[in-house]
């Protein structure tokens, strides 16, 4: 910051100027090739010299010309492509495609209900079948977080802490509006994690919900009240808890081949909520992380740190 | 395909066009939350009520807001450059 404080020819410089209309991309790529030149203050400029000029200034304007034709062939192209492969493909729901004659996709559906206990075949696929995949999930989220840190984290100051009180305050639709509609979306996102054997919804979608709520009371009442629910210390417990208990109830079924065991975690009744063997604690831990993940994005991108 | 998807469906064409064509970005973030809810809507008509509320929830809420704080900072460092400009110039005066 110090040996650049006007940030002049960096890349946000450049962004804002092209922003404006009076900067050209293709004139910077060729200010890289050719570094650009003092201002002509004087006429007597070499005849070679001014030859470059022009020469430049021609093959610029001709690569300006040049990128919207690229551009709309390039779509057009794209677009022709894809209606192909539409066209190819089969008709929807049709008997004899691979989605309704693959052995896995009958076994899923034919016994999905009595091995798994979920009455959601989407929510016993995800997290009992394929549950080593929703794991891999979980740490890419997890692992984007940790990118979103080392970038955007940084030290507390109190300028700035200031001058997003001043923002946020004081706004009184969006006060009133929170009011009325954060319980609901909070007690939505709960249901959405809690019944995801049951109906449509499960940790993923659920947490996903419950972090736009979080990051709603952010936004509309004061920062500091859920600062200190969900700090840096919290988060890290909230998640590692979290993906951990996740790792410790399945290791026994990814190492031995997808077969449970048989504890206290039954497939019980389909359709009561305690039923589905592991689904239910799956869809819980899956949900604090992705909804703990959603409120440090937002908490990180505008106070830079949570 | 009862004329309410086919509407639907037209309108995502829309909003897909639109999003691009525009020229003030804010109008284009809010045009792209139009199309993921159009969008969870199609899901819901296609009978994949899962995909329907992750697309709400994550398409239309979550990336829509942390857009929605990039473009505000964008404008921040905007806002500091200009005052910048300004006080250098005044500078340059005395």
């Amino acid at each position: 910051m110090k040996q650049n404080p006007k940030k002049k020819n960096s890349f946000f410089e450049h962004l804002r100027e092209w922003d404006e209309g009076n900067f050209d991309l293709t004139e910077a790529a060729m200010g890289e090739l050719h570094p650009p030149r003092p201002e002509r203050k004087h006429q007597n400029m070499d005849w070679v010299h001014h030859h470059l000029v022009r020469m430049e200034a021609r093959e610029v304007s001709f690569f300006e010309h040049l990128y919207p034709f690229m551009a709309v062939i390039l779509a057009a192209a794209m677009i022709l492509f894809l209606l192909v492969v539409v066209s190819e493909m089969p008709a929807f729901g049709r008997a004899d495609t691979p989605t309704n004659t693959s052995v896995v996709i009958k076994r899923y559906i034919g016994n999905g209900l009595e091995e798994t206990g979920a009455v959601n075949i989407v929510a016993g696929v995800i997290l009992d079948y394929r549950a080593f995949d929703t794991l891999g999930e979980s740490h890419v989220l997890f692992t984007a977080a940790i990118a979103v840190f080392i970038l955007l984290l940084q030290e507390h100051d109190e300028k700035e802490k200031q001058q997003d009180l001043r923002i946020l305050k004081n706004d009184l639709i969006l006060r009133k509006t929170a009011t009325v509609l954060l319980p609901l979306i909070i007690m939505f996102g709960v249901y959405v994690i809690l019944c995801g054997h049951l109906g449509p919804g499960g940790g993923f979608s659920g947490g996903a919900i419950i972090g736009g709520g979080l990051i709603l009371y952010s936004m509309a009442f004061n920062t500091g009240n859920l600062g200190r629910v969900i700090n840096m210390r919290s988060y890290r417990i909230i998640v590692l808890c979290a993906l951990l208990s996740y790792s410790i109830l399945k290791c026994y079924s990814f190492f031995c081949g997808a077969n449970g065991l048989h504890t206290i975690f039954t497939t019980g009744t389909p359709g009561a909520i305690f039923s589905a063997g592991l689904i239910l604690p799956l869809n819980t831990a899956v949900g604090l992380v992705v909804a703990c993940t959603m409120y440090g994005f937002y908490s990180i991108f505008t106070k830079g740190r949570i | 395909m009862n004329i309410i998807e086919l509407v639907l469906l037209g309108l995502l064409i829309i909003c897909g066009i639109a999003t691009c064509v525009s020229r003030n970005l804010m109008v284009s973030l809010i045009i792209f939350m139009a199309y993921s809810v159009v969008m969870s809507i199609i899901w819901g008509f296609l009978e994949a009520p899962d995909l329907a509320i992750t697309e709400a929830a994550v398409g239309a809420g979550i990336s829509s807001i942390l857009l929605f704080i990039t473009l505000k900072k964008i404008h921040d460092m905007r806002k500091e450059d200009g005052h910048e400009a300004e006080s250098e110039e005044k500078e340059q005066l005395l």
